[in-house]
């Protein structure tokens, strides 16, 4: 399953830098997946439909074209919607055109199969994408700024009148790494299978 | 005594070993065991080196060598909160004040001692136990060494974390002592630098308020004031005596090379290390000097020698034999840049005032590349001169 033994973050270890550079927050760790997901699911889709007609010597370009116009699409309808979200993720929405995971998807799966599954394995792996990005985000913004989808817990559970500080490394990225390298640990330790 | 321990000991064993009563312990009763007394079990044949100094023998003298500086930062921990006379619990001027530093700064020093060894060899023992490895004996040294680089108001729940991040994440992950490639100690440190900057710099961290707590009486340390654009208030020789406020046990240049004495005597720090690492500042402090362009540069090159933690991270830190370089020559260049980045680092950038943590941890991670390289280098240059024999015949 693309969002547990095949995680494309924790098994195929893509899509890694955006993991680091949208998760201090929840809020926009959520968008990224949401968005993410929907890239990678539509241009599964399409280049499935176009399969049989791409010159396999410039298939590469034709991808990059499709991705980028989903990616444009994705990045106005943010602006639109969520204005300060995408302000927040600036340059990592269009750098979805050169995720390793969209990519990666279209040539391994896209290219040789069916639309319909190429749709699923699109939004499975969009999935197991979004689980890390929500774990990180959730762990990071909570223990990194006391925070979640910007309201303050810690501070209304009090906590500060322990003595209690946030840690400043959490909203750092080689954090988001640490606790990238700790999911993999927990999930190889209950999975010996994906143990090399 | 000892006697009595050895026939207590033999007579616990049988429950501790597999199958017995106690028998998921044996890790932490063979720990115990060999701590107490040198295995007798040897290698009967083969080449091995039989040395009577095993791990945890060469450990404690890192720890005997860790003790003057130990002492002096206890010492000087009062010392600094006593030439405040608001906070000072005991009489003032009288004639056992000296002893009254001492006795607060060891009761200052003993809670962040405490906690660090709980807090590690807890995890330690933990993870021995889970994969029935022996317990490591490399705890003993970091475990001292983490709270005598912190400022004495770290609350000891940051330095428990910052224990647990550095012997989970900086040690055991790797598979445990000898496997990490980062010093924990220093991993524990920027831990704590990173996460909690308002308790690691600045000019209120370093001299306890009162016998208790976290609080803490403004006082700027060298680096500090020269990091802010002045010139430091203390002279080289308070620096070079470490009666200036600092890290807990890293402000006695004196304390310092007395224990690098006892580790270069006995054999276990590296002597190219150590050099090298002051001759890397020194001429980094030199070339600054050259330059000349504001007043850190114009800095006389041997403060740099003084100030923080540049004596403690060469003696201590930079020649740890797990994470230095292996090779001699590659010695030299992992110490020589070691000391040429600190100075950099300080110098150059006031956001983070003590270089030496960064510059031992990015080292630390290029030891492997630099023992690569020169063995690399050694075997061609072997190779070249076979062939050239050969040409010759």
């Amino acid at each position: 399953m693309p969002w547990s033994k095949n995680n494309p973050v924790t098994v195929q270890v893509l899509g890694i830098c955006s993991c680091l550079a949208v998760t201090a927050q929840l809020k926009p760790a959520v968008v990224m997946a949401i968005s993410v997901t929907v890239v990678v699911a539509l241009s599964n889709l399409i280049i499935s439909l176009m399969r049989n007609t791409i010159p396999p010597r410039i298939r590469i370009i034709v991808q990059l074209v499709v991705v980028s116009m989903l990616v444009v699409l994705v990045d106005q309808l943010l602006k639109a919607y969520v204005y300060d979200v995408s302000k927040q993720l600036s340059v990592f929405v269009g750098l979805i055109i050169t995720n390793c995971i969209v990519m990666g998807r279209l040539e391994a799966f896209a290219m040789s199969n069916p639309p319909l599954p190429s749709l699923c394995d699109g939004i499975g792996n969009g999935l197991g994408y979004s689980i890390i990005l929500i774990i990180l985000g959730f762990v990071r913004e909570l223990l990194g700024s006391g925070t979640l989808w910007g309201y303050p817990v810690m501070e209304s559970l009090g906590f500060y009148n322990f003595g209690y500080e946030n840690n400043g490394l959490m909203i750092m990225p080689p954090m988001a790494l640490i606790l990238v390298g700790i999911i993999i640990w927990i999930q190889r330790t209950r999975n010996k299978d994906l143990c090399e | 005594m000892f006697d009595n321990l050895r026939t207590f000991i033999d007579k616990i064993k049988p429950t501790f070993v597999k199958g017995g009563k106690f028998g998921w312990l044996q890790s932490t009763f063979e720990a115990f065991e060999t701590f107490a007394f040198t295995p007798n079990t040897v290698t009967a044949r083969g080449s091995h080196v039989r040395d009577a100094v095993d791990m945890k023998r060469a450990m404690i003298t890192v720890v005997i060598a860790l003790v003057p500086a130990l002492l002096f930062g206890m010492w000087n921990i009062g010392y600094q909160t006593s030439l405040h006379a608001e906070a000072w619990p005991f009489e003032l001027g009288t004639a056992a004040s000296w002893w009254y530093c001492l006795w607060f700064g060891f009761l200052r020093m003993l809670p962040l001692i405490v906690v660090s060894y709980i807090v590690g060899l807890g995890i330690e023992f933990m993870f021995a136990q889970i994969r029935h490895h022996e317990v490591n004996e490399g705890y003993l040294v970091t475990g001292l060494i983490i709270p005598m680089i912190v400022p004495v108001t770290t609350p000891l729940w940051q330095l428990a974390l910052a224990v647990a991040f550095a012997v989970v994440i900086g040690k055991e992950v790797f598979g445990g002592s000898g496997m990490n490639f980062l010093n924990p100690a220093l991993v524990a440190r920027a831990f704590l630098f990173f996460s909690y900057p308002t308790h690691m710099s600045g000019d209120s961290v370093w001299i306890a308020a009162d016998l208790w707590g976290t609080d803490a009486i403004a006082g700027a340390t060298p680096m500090g004031q020269l990091a802010a654009g002045l010139s430091p208030s203390a002279s080289a020789l308070d620096m070079f005596i470490g009666t200036i406020p600092g890290s807990t046990c890293e402000t006695s240049v004196i304390a310092i090379l007395l224990g690098a004495i006892v580790l270069l005597v006995s054999g276990i720090g590296s002597w190219r290390v150590m050099l090298s690492v002051v001759l890397g500042g020194g001429l980094m402090g030199l070339l600054f000097n050259a330059i000349g362009a504001n007043a850190y540069m114009q800095l006389p090159f041997y403060y740099h020698f003084l100030m923080g933690g540049f004596a403690f991270g060469a003696v201590f830190m930079a020649t740890d034999p797990v994470t230095s370089a292996q090779t001699n020559t590659g010695k030299w260049i992992y110490g020589f840049l070691i000391g040429a980045f600190a100075v950099l680092l300080r110098v150059l950038n006031p956001a983070y005032p003590e270089g030496m943590m960064l510059s031992i941890l990015l080292m630390n991670c290029f030891a492997p590349l630099i023992d690569h390289l020169v063995v690399g280098r050694n075997i061609k240059m072997r190779e070249c001169r076979a062939v050239r024999k050969e040409v010759q015949q």
